[in-house]
């Protein structure tokens, strides 16, 4: 751990104490003394845990993204709209134009979250699986061929790396 | 500005109707994808269609739910069913896939995957 490390632990910790503040309000919407005592030992009992487990740091709480990756969710989103299309016409058709394929795809997300992000992504677009990560390639399943071509993916994978690594877009 | 302003006095009033009809859709999504899983030749595909069902269907019942609910509590619930779903989903679909790829089960490629419909390979 470099120098930063204690002074960011700390960060985080505060994040995740008030993200679970946050959610726990959010959920039961009640504020008897009961309930929020309740409230304070279940917080207290997830951060004790969650210290000791060490999970805590920029992959477990990468709160300070969030703006960045809110973007990149509502891009995500109309990436998924357009492709269950896609998909929903293949379901529909009378004949089935399907034209599935494996393809090999090369990512430039280098932290794990990054990559957990791409190959998530891929999966959550219906027409295109991830099968298996190994290194920076992804091997892809998709439902039509044409979909999966080389560069199909760079739009996503740059996107990616922009929201989960600060890599410039 | 009139309009958005009358639109919203009548939010209360088109709120389930929206719902409902949301609610619909996303019936109707989901039955579009169980057709996708009957039709598509091998498992690979098959999980294609499925993610239709875990995406806009999803997404379109939750909404409609959404709209109908009778309280914010109500849809900050739904809305962190929404979030879960998202980041689930996809975690089971590639476990589910990456065991079959682990496993040794070869996809149908190509023009292949387009005939001999509703005969599966190897199982």
């Amino acid at each position: 751990m470099n120098k930063g490390g204690a002074f960011f632990g700390v960060g985080y910790l505060l994040g995740l104490f008030v993200a679970l503040v946050a959610f726990w309000l959010a959920m039961s919407g009640l504020m008897k003394p009961l309930l929020l005592s309740l409230g304070a030992v279940s917080v207290a009992i997830t951060l004790f845990l969650a210290m000791r487990l060490d999970v805590v740091d920029k992959e477990s709480a990468p709160y300070l993204r969030w703006p960045v990756f809110i973007g990149y969710w509502f891009w995500l989103m109309g990436e998924i709209i357009k492709a269950n299309w896609r998909v929903i016409r293949a379901c529909l058709r009378a004949d089935l134009d399907i034209n599935p394929a494996l393809v090999k795809v090369k990512t430039r997300c280098k932290s794990d979250l990054a990559k957990t992000t791409f190959a998530n992504s891929i999966t959550l677009t219906p027409g295109t699986v991830t099968l298996s990560v190994e290194g920076d390639k992804l091997l892809v399943h998709a439902l039509y061929e044409q979909d999966a071509e080389p560069g199909a993916f760079d739009d996503m994978d740059r996107r990616t790396a922009a929201a989960a690594e600060g890599a410039p877009a | 500005m009139e309009i958005w302003e009358a639109f919203l006095a009548n939010f209360h009033a088109w709120r389930p109707w929206a719902g409902a009809l949301l609610c619909v859709l996303g019936a109707v999504l989901v039955v579009i994808g169980t057709v996708g899983v009957v039709r598509f030749p091998d498992f690979y595909t098959r999980m294609h269609a499925a993610s239709v069902t875990d995406t806009s269907g999803a997404t379109s019942l939750l909404l409609g739910m959404g709209l109908m609910s009778p309280d914010l509590v109500t849809v900050f619930k739904l809305a962190a069913i929404w979030v879960f779903l998202f980041l689930t989903g996809p975690t089971a679909t590639h476990a589910i896939a990456n065991a079959a790829h682990v496993a040794g089960m070869q996809p149908v490629t190509g023009a292949r995957a387009r005939g001999d419909v509703g005969e599966r390979e190897g199982d």
